[in-house]
């Protein structure tokens, strides 16, 4: 049978550093191409580096915003987005252009200009501390100040509070994760955050595991 | 907030082999790149810089042949390194072309170290920031102080004068695209007497991307001085190699002394019982 936990590659920059931490974790998983592969997996795993838009074009030519949408809300299984891939889950993203997302959380994908105001640069490149909103399954068995390393220039930024899980502190609150229903989406690279990520990807792959 | 100051170990490569290096002229072999990467790759370091310093082929007859075998062999090592490294990987060391570099980005580093390519070519830095962005992008600059007064780039690993300034050069590498600085003292190196300060404070004055510090920490008290001097973050090679745990040491002691670095945990890779 087919690891359950299916890994999106898009040729995306991270796929392999998120995939070597998996198997370092002994998650068996499988890299799925395109959205009719998706099917009988219970964990989707989205890593995404590069711009909105390219990103959700790249989506969708393979199948992916249909195949995602049925395993995840027919199927039941459960989602994590990561960097861009938590992007995408916004109504809109608002880099080069203003492009529809997945539409899963509301809210759209807007530059860190507070950030820019305050004189930082942007992007946010390093280690910066997350802090909880809430407590959720994703979190368990981490610190209340730990520490994960982000990559980039956009965030989503939530209508509602409801779906947010973490903020990071740069200029302003940064979203850091988020989480609704079976979804979720964080900001940072677990697959590059040592200790605390790989416990945070051990986490999502037990979600639903009895 | 702004982000953590860092604390860099870099692992030196030489014909496939971990070295210690002295003054770039001297070497000495500690050993097998992937049992190096599991001892430094604990919890305690935040990111992890890879520079081949192999020689390249000096004669030009087989040159390609040369460089194709030495290229394969050290993704080979990086691939090694990446499957252990869970924290940022840049990699450095005989990059020459935007292949060398996407070769190199897809093989596993989050980022890559551009020397004497860089200087000799700065087109390549904006050609490579435009591809992958700036932040896979690290120029790295070898400066070595003038009898008269400031300093001067040396490239081809400390072996060919440039006559260019390194406060300028960060600058033109900075604006065309270079998202970090990795600046290395040729006279400090290895000499465990603590950075060149006044190189550091200049280069970080002068550029508004991070600053990397390297060569010459002999104790932690050099590193402190590090950034003090204005480095975003503090790299050393040697003095990692000495002792078991000596980067946790370090980052116990930045930590301690209030230098804006992670809490260091308590945990490493090899004791994490549970991961």
């Amino acid at each position: 049978m087919a690891a359950p936990v299916a890994l999106i590659d898009l040729d995306a920059g991270n796929v392999r550093s998120v995939s070597n931490a998996l198997t370092h974790l002994g998650i068996e998983h499988r890299h799925v191409r395109s959205g009719e592969a998706l099917e009988g997996a219970t964990h989707l795993i989205l890593p995404g580096v590069g711009a909105f838009a390219a990103f959700m074009e790249k989506l969708v030519d393979r199948g992916f915003d249909r195949g995602l949408k049925a395993a995840v809300f027919e199927h039941d299984a459960a989602f994590l987005g990561i960097c861009v891939g938590l992007q995408v889950l916004a109504d809109r993203g608002l880099e080069f252009g203003d492009t529809p997302g997945l539409g899963w959380i509301p809210g759209r994908c807007v530059r860190l200009d507070a950030a820019e105001e305050a004189g930082l640069p942007v992007p946010h490149i390093g280690w910066n501390t997350v802090r909880r909103t809430r407590p959720d399954p994703l979190f368990e068995g981490l610190d209340a100040d730990a520490t994960f390393y982000f990559v980039h220039s956009y965030h989503l930024a939530p209508t509602t509070p409801d779906a947010l899980l973490a903020t990071t502190d740069y200029g302003g609150a940064v979203t850091a994760a988020v989480g609704q229903g079976r979804v979720w989406g964080v900001q940072f690279h677990p697959e590059k955050s040592q200790h605390a990520g790989l416990r945070l990807l051990r986490n999502f792959a037990r979600v639903g595991v009895p | 907030m702004s982000t953590f100051k860092r604390l860099i170990p870099v692992v030196l490569l030489r014909n496939g082999q971990v070295v210690q290096s002295k003054g770039f002229k001297r070497w000495q072999m500690l050993g097998n790149p992937s049992t190096v990467v599991s001892r430094l790759s604990n919890w305690t370091a935040d990111e992890l810089i890879y520079l081949d310093i192999t020689r390249e082929g000096t004669h030009d007859l087989r040159r390609d042949d040369l460089n194709f075998e030495n290229r394969h062999e050290i993704l080979d090592i990086l691939g090694d390194v990446a499957r252990k490294c869970f924290m940022p990987l840049t990699f450095g060391g005989g990059i020459r072309t935007p292949e060398d570099v996407r070769a190199r980005l897809a093989g596993g580093a989050d980022k890559v170290a551009l020397n004497t390519a860089a200087f000799d070519t700065p087109d390549l830095l904006d050609t490579c920031a435009r591809e992958h962005g700036a932040q896979c992008i690290v120029v790295s600059i070898d400066a070595r102080r003038r009898e008269g007064g400031g300093w001067e780039v040396w490239v081809d690993r400390g072996r060919r004068p440039t006559g260019r300034d390194p406060v300028s050069w960060a600058r033109e590498a900075a604006e065309r695209g270079a998202g970090e600085v990795l600046l290395g003292s040729i006279d400090h190196d290895g000499a465990a007497q603590g950075y060149d300060l006044p190189l550091v404070a200049e280069v970080a004055a002068a550029v508004r991307v991070p600053v990397i510090a390297l060569g010459g920490v002999g104790e932690w008290a050099h590193l402190g001085a590090g950034l003090d001097a204005g480095a975003s973050a503090v790299a050393a090679g040697n003095i990692f190699h000495y002792s078991e745990n000596s980067v946790v040491h370090a980052a116990r002691w930045l930590f301690e002394n209030g230098y804006g670095v992670r809490r260091p945990a308590l945990t490493s890779l090899a004791r994490e019982g549970d991961l």
